[in-house]
């Protein structure tokens, strides 16, 4: 069975028809890629998926559970951290605190400590920084430091939104370094990406989302091989 | 050189000076003042106020770093402290011109014009005015060319002087029952601070603080790195000991008209502390918080009055926490509709809310409950025994009880997990719910304790005054407590108390502010945003943040250790 099982997943916006029945699966030890254009539907799929937009009964399941009736802050606590587009990092609060708050609904103060450690290893630059703002930091290091938050909850399920927006390319080949890292680690991964070059190179399998319907689903490789996905999204001819 | 010949700033500063030297004169402030002395028959709060203006002006008409010659810098302060006399010399001349000003401009005395023309007619006392603004002009822009280390102890000196002889019918207050008349007699005039008190205060403030800055701080520094953990702690705790000890037997200093004003101060600690709660920690902006303030009021009003109002009749203690708990459910049925609500939308709503209880008290609908205008007479007073809270003295222990427990529950709350959900929900309400923070709860907690510790405020206040009137729970409370706590400093615990005693306190004491209280709340609110950001006594999160480039040395204890998980 997979962790996360998404079927027949509609959303709408007012009149709009955002997503059209979309349905996907993530097994566990995954990286899945959601790849697409602007508008294809991505973000609003990972935005059911974390409850911020409430799912039809049965459209979601995360390890068998229906997820219909969860409010955003329950997934938290039931293994699944998001990281959302535009990072969203606490601006004011240090480097320190962002990651201390990733930990909120943890108890276990031995384990908090090891994990703090294990982000500061995965992203040596947060651990120079710890006193710093957050909102003072660029916008490599603030991405880095939402990831960072959201392992800080020891996540079975990690919901990246966008990891590259906005950032220099060298980074962004770090970002995607760290990711492979941390689903090496054991994290299982689904990641909404436009940089679709990227996004499949660390990706075992992808979806391809086209106006709120999955038009593609293949392995990374096979993705990367199709002729539609060179042309459309890969930009080779 | 081009910028030595520019006088755009002092001409600007100057102007500037004068419109408000003009205004404070012509809306009264000036004369009110007058009469209370700071340093008897030299200088009065009146003249102060007139007189700063063109000092400030003077300072401001030329900056370090232009290429200003002394010369030059000294020219600039005299043409901004004439600037200044100018708009109040025409003020005179119109008098003449025009003997009916009063009709339209009802605080231009003749009183205030015998202040501006220095009791010497129209044509003299111009003449004089012109050159005393323009010598304090050239003192003010003088005051610059100073270095720091000269600058700093005058200012210093000049502070307390001012502070002392400001407060001296206070302190008078206070030492009179201790002190020989004769040297009481030495020390202060009729009003104010004798002249020679005045000179012996400013130089040893002066020296004093020449001392301190040469070589006391370093020395006091060395002293506290060099004292182990154990000793400082023990220090703190014995400092804590002493402040306590003096609040305590504050009042038996004080006197009851003093004690009398540490009780209004104290009941807007305590809501001060209430809203600081919603606002400071959970940064939810409430304009309607007098509402609590009124509902405990009244619950405590309805339940224990003697009158025919009254339903149940029972004790001060009795009612209580009925009082707190009406509040408390007030602030969770307020808190409900609002959950979505952010910024403004939400200060608007509350702003509604406060009004609503408000029209409703005085409405005709509930006269017949709640007595309307004419509010709830004989309200019941606190008894444990046979001993029966009267007197200020024995309502300032109550209010600091209460004080005690607010801050104490802030305080512990503020570093508990509840704390951290105030702050996510402060910084960013979208990323603390994907933190797992649940906001619905989290917003009604803060709402419903902030609630509650105005209830307990205005439970304590319609005892303590034994009658409530509808018009004592306006918006202006809202304003005075949510002013105090941005003048303390957001989110800061002794920023209330600061905040309260700047806001609160000063104008109490200082009698003639009263008329002006709403102008000086504005001014100081202006000056507080301009210089000071963060507040009077600000929490570390908020200086840091507003400070972020000097924060580099003393960041370390506050952030090093993983603090308060689980």
């Amino acid at each position: 069975m997979a962790l996360l099982e998404v079927n027949n997943l509609h959303a709408y916006y007012g009149n709009i028809h955002a997503l059209k029945g979309i349905s996907l699966q993530v097994e566990e030890g995954e990286i899945v890629s959601l790849i697409g254009g602007n508008g294809a539907g991505k973000t609003t799929t990972l935005r059911s998926i974390s409850g911020l937009i409430p799912p039809k009964p049965g459209a979601i399941t995360l390890g068998g559970e229906d997820l219909s009736n969860h409010k955003a802050h329950e997934l938290v606590s039931r293994g699944v951290a998001m990281v959302p587009e535009g990072r969203g990092v606490f601006a004011k609060l240090t480097v320190l605190e962002n990651l201390e708050m990733g930990a909120f609904h943890r108890t276990d103060k031995d384990g908090i400590i090891a994990d703090l450690n294990s982000v500061y290893e995965l992203f040596p630059r947060l651990a120079e920084r710890k006193k710093q703002l957050a909102g003072t930091m660029s916008g490599g290091e603030q991405q880095m430091l939402a990831m960072g938050r959201a392992m800080m909850s020891r996540p079975t399920l990690l919901l990246l939104d966008e990891p590259s927006m906005g950032l220099a390319p060298v980074l962004v080949e770090a970002i995607f370094d760290t990711i492979t890292e941390i689903n090496k680690n054991g994290t299982t991964v689904l990641l909404v990406e436009q940089n679709a070059h990227m996004a499949l190179q660390v990706a075992h399998r992808g979806y391809v989302l086209q106006t709120g319907t999955i038009v593609l689903s293949d392995s990374a490789k096979e993705l990367q091989r199709n002729p539609m996905v060179q042309k459309a999204y890969l930009g080779i001819e | 050189m081009a910028q030595s010949t520019n006088f755009s700033k002092a001409v600007r500063y100057g102007l500037i000076a004068g419109v408000v030297a003009l205004s404070v004169s012509a809306i009264g402030m000036v004369e009110t003042f007058d009469v209370r002395d700071i340093i008897t028959g030299v200088l009065t709060l009146g003249q102060l106020l007139l007189f700063s203006t063109a000092l400030i002006g003077g300072y401001f008409s030329w900056k370090k770093g232009e290429g200003v010659t002394p010369v030059g810098a000294l020219l600039r302060g005299l043409v901004a402290g004439l600037l200044t006399a100018v708009p109040l010399v025409f003020l005179i001349i119109l008098t003449v011109l025009w003997p009916d000003i009063r009709d339209s401009f009802v605080n231009v005395t003749p009183a205030l014009i015998n202040i501006l023309t220095f009791d010497q007619g129209t044509v003299t006392g111009s003449l004089i005015l012109l050159v005393v603004m323009g010598v304090l002009g050239v003192i003010g822009a003088a005051f610059d060319l100073l270095s720091e280390r000269i600058q700093k102890p005058l200012l210093y000196g000049l502070l307390w002087m001012l502070g002392i002889g400001l407060l001296s019918e206070i302190l008078l207050l206070i030492l009179r029952p201790y002190s020989p008349r004769a040297l009481l007699a030495l020390l202060f005039g009729d009003k104010g601070i004798t002249p020679a008190t005045a000179v012996v205060i400013f130089v040893l403030a002066v020296a004093i603080n020449a001392w301190w800055t040469a070589r006391g701080k370093e020395a006091a520094e060395r002293r506290r790195i060099a004292r182990p953990p154990s000793t400082a702690k023990q220090l703190r705790r014995l400092n804590i000991g002493l402040l306590i000890a003096f609040i305590l037997i504050l009042p038996f200093i004080m006197g009851t008209y003093l004690t009398e004003v540490a009780d209004v101060v104290g009941t807007f600690v305590l809501m001060g502390l209430g809203l600081n709660i919603v606002v400071g920690f959970a940064g939810l902006l409430d304009l309607g918080y007098v509402a609590f303030f009124a509902i405990g009021a009244y619950v405590m009003g309805l339940l224990t009055t003697q009158g025919d109002l009254g339903i149940g009749g029972i004790s001060f203690w009795a009612a209580l926490p009925f009082s707190v708990i009406a509040a408390t459910l007030a602030g969770i049925i307020l808190g409900v509709p609002v959950l979505r609500m952010r910024g403004d939308y939400l200060a608007i709503v509350t702003l509604g809310f406060g009004e609503i209880i408000r029209v409703l008290v005085v409405s005709d609908l509930l006269k017949p409950y709640i007595g309307g205008a004419q509010g709830i007479l004989q309200i019941g007073k606190p008894q444990i025994l046979d001993f029966v809270f009267v007197q200020p003295e024995h309502f300032y222990y109550l209010i600091l009880a209460g004080c005690l427990l607010a801050a104490f529950v802030s305080w512990r709350f503020r570093d508990a997990r509840l704390g951290r959900r105030w702050m996510a929900l402060r910084e960013d309400e979208d990323v603390a719910e994907a933190m797992g923070i649940r906001l619905v709860s989290t917003k009604l907690m803060a709402f419903a304790t902030g609630a509650a510790f105005s209830g307990l405020a205005g439970a304590i206040f319609a005892s303590r005054l034994s009658s409530i009137f509808p018009h004592s729970f306006n918006l202006l409370i809202s304003i005075n407590v949510l002013s105090l706590i941005i003048v303390g400093g957001l989110g800061s615990l002794p920023g209330v108390v600061v905040g309260a005693l700047v806001l609160v306190g000063l104008p109490e004491l200082l009698r003639e502010f009263a008329e002006y209280r709403l102008l000086l709340y504005g001014a100081l609110l202006i000056v507080t945003m301009l210089l000071r950001p963060e507040g009077l006594w600000p929490s570390p999160v908020r200086r840091r943040e507003l400070h972020e480039s000097q924060m580099e040395h003393i960041s370390e204890d506050e952030t090093e250790e993983v603090h308060s998980l689980a």
